[in-house]
């Protein structure tokens, strides 16, 4: 869906992206992770052409990027930034009705759009005639992603999206956003520094440093697997937390004790990673076990477990 | 000082008319150049924040325009553009065009980064990103910008007075020639006003939200225009003929109002100052002008002066006008203030003129010459404590006449001079001279009697146009009623006079006032 090849970009004699190479798959979301300065960024903005690339080749959809007029090529991907850059003198509605806007639909099928991302952006259609500044931030970045998904691109791109939101509106954007049903079928490039962010939205990490990919890759292959020691010591801090938040039950099910076996698929999900699986655990009042229900396994056991996966992994 | 009871509100009601013809060209005049600044100051400033290159040069160059003095400008432009509308729209236009293109740059440069590239991400062209995003983003500064122009040319077109384009100057500069309160505060009042009613208005537009502002701003094109053609209208009437007359003639007996009841001229006629007046007459863009006879410039721009058939114009015989405390305190003075008497006829003092008004000849050489071929220069004594000031009108006849009082007196006294040129006009010196700011200055027999005096028609006709009457019944009015000595006059007559080109007026078949009058009424 969308192909890097050997892309370079340099602003004056600073090389800041240096041949770098990466494809994304259809309804992938890959995540360009990396330090400030790393070229993720720059990477980013040559997919629709905002920065033009010094040599290589980027095509999106089986299109050389740069053989496409510039307003076609970006009518078709949705972009969504940091700081919103919603139009302060429109309204959430024509925010939202720009790109549908240009490409000449009619008024209720826009109406109708609006009305679908609304819902599933859970925003509230009072705001639609409200302007962007009578709006929270975490309203306003809700509005910025109506706004890049509302012509229904195919590929999304997003760059540092959850970035200025404080931490408890981000984790509540974020779940919503990985949970969105019109997002599932888009293939979307995503920016970001921050490490929970992309294990929990990316499918794949490409983890950049001083314009060159270091790896790239599955979450569990650069924590298990790291290319060198830049990549071990960029997660070194969240180590614990990311594996097992990267590592889940389905994983480990050969290494856990057949005791666990036969609990209620509803409540004991086999997609659940291990740090959620704890923290089931640790949320389990005692009233629970008076009720009848057996605890599904022990903290030690799923610990074991853990462990075993790790080790083999590694070998 | 006279005061002829009239209250504002009266003045105001009386010229009704005139004033509400003055404030529509005023309007007009504004909003004309208004529109060109908009139309090229709006793009100019958007040319300038794509290329920012440029924007160093073409602020700079609209921030020079700017500290240009207005009167200097229109100064400028009467070359190029002549008098009239064109050189007053002009100036005013560029006037207006720094506020207008500076704050076009600046409130396209401060659109929000972020915002633009996300209207470039969206797909929107640059022509749109313009049109839909940075301009509606700006459009408040821009607005300032506009209004601040707005309020700049209500101002600046109070001068456009001074070269025939008409306005609220024309009462401004009449009042303050002839020292009239109401008449200035009837043209600086309604001024003031709409300065302040445009302001606000603006203000409001300013300050709507970007919806109505959509609505707002198609409107805008639309106002201007019905505003700038205020000054299209009412120029349309009238016959081919146009007259310019300086602001203190449009207010004199001796002058307009004597030509209108007198004679019943009715001319289409403009005010201009006067050291404009005649390049315009010569150039063709002024019929008749009123001039003064012994003017440098009539001989140079080959016009001829009108017979006064019906004695509108006393004699004008120049003296100077001394305080007579002064005359005590310095025996002397009189006598060497009266070495003048009678030795400048009205050719000697036509090219004393000349030499000043169109050679260019500073007025301090041209006196010294007169005085050194007279014999009558002496070397400067060394100058005492006691100060002799002495004041003048402005132009170039007063400043000669100045420099020579100053030779004789810093040559034949122990006094020290002070010279106050540059009093614009009959009762500003008149005043100075009360008020004891001055000590002397040259007055004309003619303007004394009808302006400071304010003779009425039973009294002028008594004094048959005669000037040995008049000199006297100034002299004696002066002395009793102000304490203020006429010496000996100097010897010639700058009269007030009506002047034509000579080849116009020999065509027309026009040699008097009452000619021109009866060729009007024939066309």
């Amino acid at each position: 869906m969308i192909q890097v090849e050997n892309v370079v970009k340099s602003f004056g004699s600073r090389l800041v992206v240096d041949h770098i190479s990466f494809h994304v798959r259809e309804g992938e979301t890959a995540v360009l992770l990396g330090p400030s300065g790393s070229g993720k960024s720059t990477t980013l903005r040559m997919i629709n052409r905002l920065v033009p690339m010094d040599a290589g080749r980027i095509s999106v959809e089986g299109n050389d990027v740069t053989r496409v007029p510039g307003k076609d090529l970006r009518r078709r991907m949705g972009y969504v930034l940091q700081h919103y850059g919603l139009f302060p003198h429109f309204t959430v509605a024509e925010n939202i009705a720009v790109v549908p806007g240009l490409l000449n639909w009619p008024k209720d099928r826009i109406a109708a759009r609006t009305r679908e991302l609304l819902q599933q952006l859970h925003l509230d259609e009072e705001y639609l005639p409200r302007y962007p500044h009578e709006l929270s931030g975490g309203q306003q970045q809700r509005v910025g992603l109506a706004r890049a998904m509302a012509a229904d691109p195919p590929v999304l791109l997003m760059d540092e999206p959850f970035g200025a939101l404080d931490t408890v509106t981000r984790s509540h954007i974020v779940r919503e956003f990985s949970q969105m049903e019109i997002r599932k079928k888009k293939t979307i490039v995503l920016v970001t520094h921050d490490i929970a962010e992309a294990f929990q939205l990316g499918d794949v990490i490409l983890l950049m440093n001083q314009g060159k990919i270091v790896q790239a890759g599955r979450p569990a292959e650069l924590l298990f697997r790291p290319a060198d020691d830049f990549v071990t010591s960029f997660f070194a801090e969240k180590r614990l937390e990311l594996e097992m938040g990267t590592v889940r039950i389905a994983d480990i099910r050969p290494y856990l004790p057949p005791q666990a076996d036969g609990q209620p698929p509803g409540r004991w999900d086999e997609s659940r990673s291990v740090w959620q699986a704890l923290q089931f655990l640790s949320d389990r009042r005692p009233e629970d076990a008076s009720e009848g229900a057996p605890a599904p396994i022990s903290y030690h056991a799923l610990l074991n477990a853990f462990d075993a996966y790790k080790r083999d992994y590694h070998a | 000082m006279p005061e002829t009871g009239q209250t504002l509100f009266g003045f105001m009601r009386e010229q009704a008319g005139p004033l509400f013809h003055q404030l529509l060209a005023h309007i007009g005049l504004t909003f004309i150049s208004l529109l060109l600044a908009v139309g090229i100051g709006v793009p100019a400033g958007i040319l300038i924040a794509r290329r920012k290159s440029f924007a160093g040069a073409v602020l700079g160059f609209t921030g020079v325009l700017q500290t240009i003095p207005s009167i200097a400008l229109l100064g400028f432009l009467i070359p190029v553009l002549g008098i009239g509308p064109k050189p007053a729209i002009f100036a005013l236009f560029l006037y207006a065009l720094l506020p207008i293109v500076r704050n076009t740059y600046t409130g396209i440069t401060q659109v929000d980064p972020t915002v633009r590239e996300a209207a470039t991400a969206m797909g929107l062209g640059s022509w749109q990103i313009l049109v839909r995003v940075e301009l509606p983003l700006a459009m408040p500064v821009i607005l300032a910008g506009i209004r601040t122009a707005t309020v700049i040319n209500v101002g600046v077109a109070t001068l456009a007075a001074y070269i025939a384009a008409g306005g609220l100057g024309e009462f401004i500069f009449g009042g303050i020639a002839l020292n009239n309160t109401n008449m200035i505060l009837a043209g600086a009042i309604p001024a003031a006003l709409l300065a302040i009613t445009l302001d606000a208005f603006l203000s409001v537009i300013q300050r709507l939200r970007f919806r109505n502002l959509r609505r707002a701003l198609w409107l805008m094109p639309v106002i201007l225009v019905i505003l700038s053609s205020f000054y299209l209208l009412p120029d349309l009437s009238g016959n081919r003929m146009l007259a310019g007359f300086t602001p203190e003639f449009m207010g004199r007996q001796d002058g307009y109002l004597g030509l209108k009841k007198v004679y019943h001229l009715d001319i289409r006629s403009v005010v201009i100052s006067d050291a404009v007046m005649y390049k315009a007459a010569y150039d063709g863009q002024l019929d008749v002008i009123s001039g003064y006879s012994t003017d440098g410039r009539i001989r140079a721009f080959d016009l001829v002066t009108l017979t006064d058939d019906r004695g509108i114009f006393p004699p004008y015989y120049v003296a100077p006008v001394v305080r007579e405390e002064v005359l005590q305190r310095h025996p002397g003075l009189e006598k060497v203030l009266n070495e003048l008497a009678g030795r400048i006829n009205d050719s000697v003092m036509t090219a004393l003129n000349y030499r000043v008004d169109v050679l260019k000849e500073r007025p301090e050489k041209v006196a010294r010459d007169f005085l050194v071929e007279q014999s009558l220069y002496k070397e400067p004594r060394q100058p005492g404590r006691e100060v002799i000031r002495l004041g003048s009108k402005i132009f170039g006849e007063q400043y000669i006449l100045i420099d020579l009082y100053a030779m004789l007196i810093r040559g034949n006294t122990d006094l020290s001079v002070e010279t106050k040129t540059g009093l614009g006009g009959t009762q500003i010196c008149f005043n100075a001279l009360q008020n004891d700011q001055i000590d002397l200055y040259p007055e004309y027999t003619g303007t004394a009697l009808l302006v400071i005096l304010q003779a009425n028609d039973s009294l002028v006709s008594r004094l048959h146009q005669d000037e040995r009457q008049i000199y006297d019944y100034v002299a004696t009015t002066f002395s009793t009623r102000y304490h203020l000595r006429w010496l000996k006059p100097i010897g010639f007559n700058n009269s007030y006079a009506l002047m034509m080109r000579r080849a116009t007026a020999a065509r027309d078949g026009i040699r008097s006032i009452s000619d021109l009058k009866n060729f009007l009424e024939k066309k």
